[in-house]
């Protein structure tokens, strides 16, 4: 019995949180917060898939690792501990299960090979399916998408779409296809990119296997709460261990403020809230692949559990921080605003939590 | 990550299993001394509660690697079998065996550091649960700082005379021996002035007033200590090694206070109870507000639960980093727990508040009763503040408080 990481995965999270350090600096990160230099994100990416990771999941015969789904939480959470701003969960993780999930052969081959061999990138837009805001939603008749679909994932650099109704069908659509329009959405996170799609008569191909049971687009949408959980994680610690520094070395009344109970008592709270998220992250990805029967409650719980302890930890490790926390000059808000944005992604905490309660009655 | 404990211990789980089976609603002729102690159950064989820890210890589910000589079973040390043990109980409806702080605490201090002498006289008797124990710790003025502790203990001839006072002593009432620290260097430095002493509890010049705790039970007592001789050797370890002594043993509570698959199965229990009690004639299962927290609390103990499941393996693999993790265990396994328990008291509410032989009681006052035993345990065994301030300074290394002189 062993419960925990593989060598093999410690050391593909440490070299992608190496990777990310060296490459990804926060000076880099706000360039590419401010839009500035546009390359440097590209220059990131491609690096990023030097290290294998668009493949990881993709079976053998397609032309990929064929690693487990530990695996990739490993490598969300290296991404959350450096704020790292690149494309991942939606393009390498949550496409990948649903065609593997959905597809039928050709579909696979096509697909599977294309993203293992980075031909194209695929930006993932499931929100109808988990709950619907501002009336939007995609039809599906003859072969045309009509409708609405936001949040989708990666947009901006996406060749193509992979996106779902509010029946859990998933169509995939070529970025360049007649009838769409890209809207960008601004979020508080500027690491990561989320935009509107608008459809019109706009052609898409339907997952064959997603079109008989939603099974296949709840199998990554799983696999996609879990990533959002590692990531959160990871951007936790990374907040606890800026603050825990930071509280012995900033001196008030004469002495380190890490002295003082009420700044340790803050410290060890989101210590022993943040440790069990380990276990429960790397549970939950163990059963995805694993164990079907306690896979959704383990992701329902593993994304709502730690969205709940990573925003307490981002206020907190804030407030270690006094005034200086708030500030830009900082750059503290950068893993804050990563937490908050993986909270409501793919389903807030209580949406997630009934989600939860309904696979066990 | 494999989660198979391996095709060796299927036979084993099965033998558990069985065993089980065979004294399914087991009950006791003797009442339990503690509340939290299983209580039996019907419908099976009736036993005395120390025939059924030897029967325990027979078949090597109880005391397993404590070696034959002093009363256990002599089995090897297996955490795998431990874990499967508890499980297989847990799932049954045979009584666990008895505990206490004679069995949680001071069998593994002696197993350590006692003499052979003393291992051959206390254990055998303590795991049979014929010699209760009890533990003389906190005093009045020696709480969260407990190394400031004063009742005395002076060597005259060949024994020690011990004056003073110890409180919070649970079970004191019906134990035998207790296990105490006490001020023998009076000259030492705090923590260097302390010795583990070893007290018959029926020496004259010991008196015990039962101290009644928010749940109505005597679950304390306050023990006064006058010129109470007992023989030079009673003591473990060397004179004003104390401290590290007991150091030991407060490890072995702080694991053992909140178990977490203990948790789940109150969990269970509550869900259970949410589908059967109604509230305007609608199971309070279908309430979206009781529901949305009954998940939160779930959550909470599943992360629990594979926390310990990162624990135990990392027993099993050694080199594995778990220092904080285990830290952390005292902490949240009582908050959660309390935390658990009140909520079923809100989903009953006004049904909530009934208590001891009331009608319209729920599951026998548990929810209340370990509601309020709980908070006890959130104080007792290091308060959650002092957890904290562990956790911070050995588990972070972050500064400690400025020394007070004097203090």
């Amino acid at each position: 019995m062993y419960f925990g990481l593989s060598e093999e995965q410690s050391f593909f999270k440490d070299n992608v949180k190496k990777y990310l350090e060296d490459n990804a600096s926060l000076d880099q990160i706000r360039k590419i917060a401010s839009n500035d230099e546009t390359s440097i994100g590209k220059e990131i990416h491609q690096g990023f898939l030097n290290l294998g990771v668009n493949g990881l999941l993709i079976p053998e015969e397609f032309g990929g690792l064929g690693l487990d789904l530990l695996f990739a939480a490993v490598v969300s959470e290296s991404l959350g501990t450096c704020v790292g701003p690149v494309p991942y969960i939606a393009p390498y993780v949550m496409a990948p299960t649903a065609i593997m999930a959905a597809g039928n052969q050709a579909q696979k081959e096509n697909y599977l090979t294309k993203i293992a061999s980075n031909e194209i990138l695929v930006g993932v837009g499931f929100s109808e399916f988990i709950g619907s805001r501002n009336d939007a939603g995609l039809t599906f008749a003859d072969g045309v998408l009509e409708g609405r679909a936001m949040f989708v994932m990666d947009a901006q650099v996406a060749t193509h779409f992979l996106l779902a109704d509010n029946l859990g069908q998933m169509f995939m659509m070529d970025a360049q296809a007649s009838g769409l329009e890209i809207v960008s959405l601004t979020t508080i996170d500027k690491t990561r990119q989320y935009a509107e799609i608008i459809c019109k008569d706009a052609p898409a191909e339907l997952l064959e296997l997603s079109g008989l049971s939603s099974d296949p687009i709840s199998k990554s949408i799983d696999a996609g709460r879990i990533m959002l959980a590692a990531d959160t994680l990871g951007a936790s610690q990374a907040m606890i261990d800026q603050a825990v520094d930071y509280s012995k070395e900033r001196k008030q009344f004469g002495r380190a403020i890490g002295s003082f109970q009420a700044v340790k008592h803050m410290c060890a709270e989101m210590v022993a809230d943040l440790e069990p998220c380990y276990a429960l992250v790397w549970h939950a990805a163990h059963c995805h692949d694993s164990s079907p029967d306690e896979a959704k409650l383990m992701a329902c719980h593993a994304k709502a559990h730690v969205s709940e302890m990573g925003k307490g930890i981002a206020k907190k490790a804030t407030e270690v921080h006094g005034g200086m926390g708030f500030t830009d000059l900082l750059g503290l808000h950068y893993w804050f605003k990563r937490i908050g944005v993986n909270r409501q992604m793919l389903g807030s905490p209580e949406l997630v939590r009934e989600e939860a309660m309904q696979s066990q009655l | 990550m494999d989660l198979e404990y391996g095709p060796e211990y299927q036979e084993f789980t099965k033998k558990v299993q069985s065993f089980c089976k065979q004294y399914e609603g087991l009950s006791f002729k003797d009442r339990a001394n503690t509340p939290l102690v299983s209580s039996g159950g019907s419908g099976g064989p009736e036993m005395h509660r120390s025939e059924w820890q030897k029967i325990l210890i027979e078949n090597g589910y109880f005391a397993r690697s404590v070696p034959k000589e002093y009363g256990g079973y002599g089995g090897e040390a297996d955490i795998i079998k431990s874990r499967i043990i508890a499980a297989e109980f847990s799932k049954s409806k045979t009584p666990t065996p008895m505990g206490g702080q004679g069995i949680d605490m001071l069998v593994p201090t002696l197993l350590e550091m006692g003499t052979e002498e003393q291992k051959q006289a206390y254990i055998k008797p303590t795991l049979h649960g014929e010699m209760i124990w009890c533990q003389g710790y906190s005093e009045p003025n020696a709480g969260s700082d407990l190394a400031s502790l004063q009742t005395k203990g002076e060597l005259v001839g060949d024994e020690w005379v011990i004056n003073g006072q110890k409180i919070w002593t649970s079970t004191a009432q019906y134990s035998q021996m207790c296990f105490c620290l006490v001020r023998t260097e009076p000259d030492a430095p705090k923590h260097a002035g302390i010795s583990y002493l070893l007290i018959p509890m029926d020496t004259p010049g010991i008196e015990i007033r039962p101290l009644v705790d928010m749940t109505l039970k005597p679950g304390f007592n306050e023990v006064f200590f006058t010129d109470v001789k007992i023989p030079e050797g009673n003591i473990i370890g060397k004179r004003g090694e104390g401290w590290a002594v007991a150091n030991a043993t407060l490890g072995h509570e702080r694991g053992s206070l909140a178990p977490p698959d203990a948790t789940m199965n109150r969990v269970n229990m509550l869900i259970h109870l949410m589908k059967k009690e109604t509230l305007d004639g609608k199971p309070l299962i279908e309430h979206p507000i009781y529901r949305d927290r009954l998940m939160q609390i779930q959550g909470k103990v599943l992360a629990q639960q594979s926390h310990a499941l990162r624990l135990l393996s990392a027993k099993l693999n050694p080199g594995t980093d778990v220092k904080i993790g285990q830290m952390i265990q005292k902490l949240t396994g009582t908050e959660l727990r309390h935390e658990l328990e009140g909520l079923a008291i809100d989903v009953m509410g006004e049904i909530g508040t009934l208590y001891e032989d009331s009608p319209h009681l729920k599951n026998d006052g548990t929810w209340q009763f370990i509601y309020m035993y709980f908070l006890g345990l959130i104080i007792g065994g290091g308060t959650s503040q002092i957890q904290k301030n562990i956790i911070a300074e050995r588990g972070l290394g972050m500064p400690k408080e400025p020394k007070i002189q004097g203090a």
